[in-house]
């Protein structure tokens, strides 16, 4: 079994589905010719040719609006969107129409399509390069939405992402696109929507994090072991929450730490600290918590790390829960 | 494109286009000019009921008798569901009163495997292309139900932010490229629609990959309040195809066989894989935009009379009696028909059961995922079901 980074995930997945299912087309901004900025569709056009995987013109707005229409008619697009900070170009197509198609036709026109985007920060990277804006996604009803962290999750999830029908935003946290590599099954495999996934057990604080941060997570699991018992859950489905696993783990821990690299208000972290209060609230000891990006805009790269949250922060607050 | 003579119509004072473009930079340089272009207007029967015998479509008589009907059909439709509205038997309603004729010659020359995009004022279309017209008064009065969207009549459902949907028309024409099917997409719009970034982008996009779209532009003189003149300083909407490398051309949208003849050519040349049109119909909105606007705190009452002498059911009833085809006991079989198929219409919808409240969840997601079955739980416990 080869072992991949995240980014070599994707393409194996993009390649294997393309191979399986001929209505599965790739479109997007230097996704062809250029095999995409980040290389995820690397090779793809050579081998499935400039008809299925389309070097788009340049309009975010184009790539989802054409996306709904070419799902109407029969094809199952997989939409790259260069950076997750161009999504908001075509966000009236998400919300207005790729979101509401099967509610709006009684089911006759689903959506079976995969809104793929490089998301989030720490590659010091320039202004809409490095934001989180999930929240904006979960809120929409219609959509799913997901954020892999390792490289055999992005390829279950994408795999599951293009063959569901319905429209999935699948965000590939761009930190760790090539950060580590993971062994990864050559066959096709799924991961479900809707699982999130522990990542280690523990018994006294459930630690709830997704995409890159689950690195310094994984770190504080380790720097902490002397003093706590940390269960650490990639959330990974962000739309929809997988409420069992999450409020099974704080019923067990009594203690629940959100992290997240978004702003504070209204990020999915308020979401999960919500339906914690409302089915486990005899369950906690202290308050739900949450470390997150502040609530102003992302700055340029010189004072990314005071943004994101950190370990320290992060033990920080772990700590803070603990002494309640 | 074939054109009959130019007409001038209700259009204002235009400037003179220049003989050769002047160069932009004042100086001894030679240039070479790199584009110039020009759009006809296409007019065979004029508002008097006079036609151009040879420039008729290829429509049989009894064709055009069944489409004369059909436009009266929905053009008393209109009426009644503006009254149902002032009823309160249904909710806001976008009238279509004065665009029948491009409607119904669109959706005539299109065949069963070319797809039809829509906005939300096309029931003239919807009605020729099989479309039951108490659908339309179920999605105002309230229930998705009505959105027909069986898949085999290949129609999008109603959009309503303005211009989205010529974006899914591309999509659906690009997916036939993919698919090597040689159909076509129409995509009807407003005037207004042309500011909007997406109606650019779909044009450009058309244009790019050279996809079977026709553009039909429903310029009905306004969007809502704003009149055409103030919505952009192009001379016609029909020039912004040389924007986008398509082809564009202007038709009288009140006359019913100049907008079938173009209409079905830009469709043939559009399976033939020669790419995309858009055509600009001049036409005019004889309501108001839905039953909450009040046309009359931004128009004059001499307009609108001077555009009822345009309307293109009165035109096609003129040429039609000319030639012999209709008189007025006809007209009078006729009313009663329409009278007795609109209550027949009528009925039907009010007799639509009361949607499930489970219908607000079954059809978000393919499958309903724990936290919708919950809330779904709560609402019928909330409605004491």
């Amino acid at each position: 079994m080869p072992n991949l980074t995240l980014i070599q995930a994707v393409n194996a997945a993009l390649r294997q589905e393309m191979e399986r299912d001929e209505t599965v087309v790739c479109l997007g901004e230097d996704i062809g010719r250029n095999g995409g900025v980040f290389r995820a569709t690397e090779g793809l056009q050579e081998k499935f040719g400039a008809e299925r995987v389309i070097d788009t013109p340049l309009t975010e707005s184009g790539i989802i609006g054409t996306s709904v229409g070419m799902a109407a008619n029969g094809l199952r697009p997989v939409a790259e969107i260069q950076f997750e900070g161009f999504l908001s170009s075509g966000f009236d197509q998400i919300v207005s129409h790729v979101a509401r198609y099967r509610t709006r036709t009684r089911g006759s026109y689903p959506m079976p399509m995969v809104i793929r985007s490089p998301w989030g920060g720490g590659i010091h990277a320039p202004e809409h390069h490095s934001d989180a804006p999930e929240a904006w996604f979960v809120h929409q009803p219609g959509l799913k939405v997901v954020i892999p962290s390792t490289p055999y999750d992005a390829k279950g999830l994408l795999i599951s992402a293009i063959r569901d029908n319905d429209p999935v935003i699948f965000f590939e946290p761009k930190k760790i696109y090539r950060s580590f590599r993971q062994t990864v099954p050559d066959e096709e495999y799924t991961v479900p929507i809707g699982k999130a996934s522990v990542l280690t057990e523990g018994t006294d604080v459930t630690l709830l994090t997704w995409g890159a941060l689950t690195r310094p997570c994984l770190k504080v699991v380790e720097a902490l072991r002397e003093e706590t018992s940390l269960e650490l859950i990639d959330v990974r489905s962000l739309s929809p929450l997988d409420d069992e696993t999450i409020i099974g783990s704080v019923q067990k821990t009594g203690r629940a730490v959100v992290v997240h690299e978004a702003p504070r208000t209204c990020g999915v972290g308020a979401e999960i600290a919500a339906r914690i209060m409302e089915k486990a609230f005899l369950s906690l000891k202290a308050p739900v918590l949450r470390v997150t990006g502040y609530d102003t805009i992302m700055p340029l790269h010189k004072l990314e790390n005071h943004y994101i949250p950190s370990q320290d922060r992060i033990i920080a607050c772990i700590r803070e829960s603990l002494a309640f | 494109m074939a054109t009959a003579r130019e007409t001038v119509v209700n259009r204002p004072a235009a400037k003179k286009p220049a003989a050769e473009p002047a160069p932009s930079v004042k100086s001894t340089m030679p240039t070479k000019t790199v584009f110039s272009g020009s759009i006809q207007y296409v007019q065979i029967l004029n508002e008097n009921g006079d036609a151009d015998r040879a420039a008729l479509p290829d429509l049989k008589d009894a064709e055009i008798v069944k489409l004369y009907e059909a436009m009266t059909l929905v053009r008393l439709f209109d009426q009644h569901a503006f009254l149902l509205q002032r009823e309160g038997r249904m909710s806001t309603y976008a009238p279509s009163s004065g665009q029948e004729a491009i409607q119904v010659a669109s959706a005539l020359a299109l065949k069963p495997t070319d797809w039809m995009v829509q906005a939300y004022r096309e029931n003239g279309a919807l009605a020729i292309r099989g479309i039951p017209l108490e659908n339309v008064l179920l999605y105002w009065g309230g229930d998705e139900a009505g959105n027909f969207c069986e898949l085999d009549k290949r129609t999008l459902p109603i959009a309503v932010p303005i211009a989205t949907q010529l974006l899914h028309a591309v999509g659906v024409a690009h997916a036939m490229r993919i698919k090597g099917e040689k159909d076509a997409v129409i995509a009807f719009s407003g005037d207004g629609s042309t500011s909007e970034g997406d109606f650019n982008v779909a044009l450009n996009w058309a244009g790019a990959f050279k996809l079977p779209v026709v553009f039909v532009v429903q310029n009905n003189q306004y969007a809502i309040s704003l009149p055409r003149s103030q919505q952009t300083a192009a001379q016609s909407i029909a020039q912004k195809a040389f924007a986008f490398g398509i082809e564009g051309v202007q038709v009288d949208g009140n006359d019913l066989f100049a907008s079938y003849k173009i209409a079905s050519e830009a469709l043939k040349k559009a399976r033939r894989g020669e790419g995309a049109t858009l055509i600009e119909a001049v036409t005019y909105r004889l309501s108001d935009h839905t039953t909450t606007d009040d046309a009359s705190r931004y128009r004059t009452q001499e307009e609108v009379e001077s555009w009822k002498k345009k309307d293109p059911i009165l035109r096609l009833r003129k040429w039609l009696t000319a030639q012999k085809l209709w008189d007025d006991a006809k007209e009078a079989a006729l009313a009663e028909r329409n009278k007795a198929e609109i209550k027949a219409i009528i009925h039907r919808f009010e007799s639509a059961p009361q949607p499930d409240i489970a219908d607000m969840f079954r059809y978000t997601y393919e499958e309903m995922p724990p936290h919708l079955q919950e809330q779904l739980d709560a609402a019928k416990k909330a409605a004491g079901q």
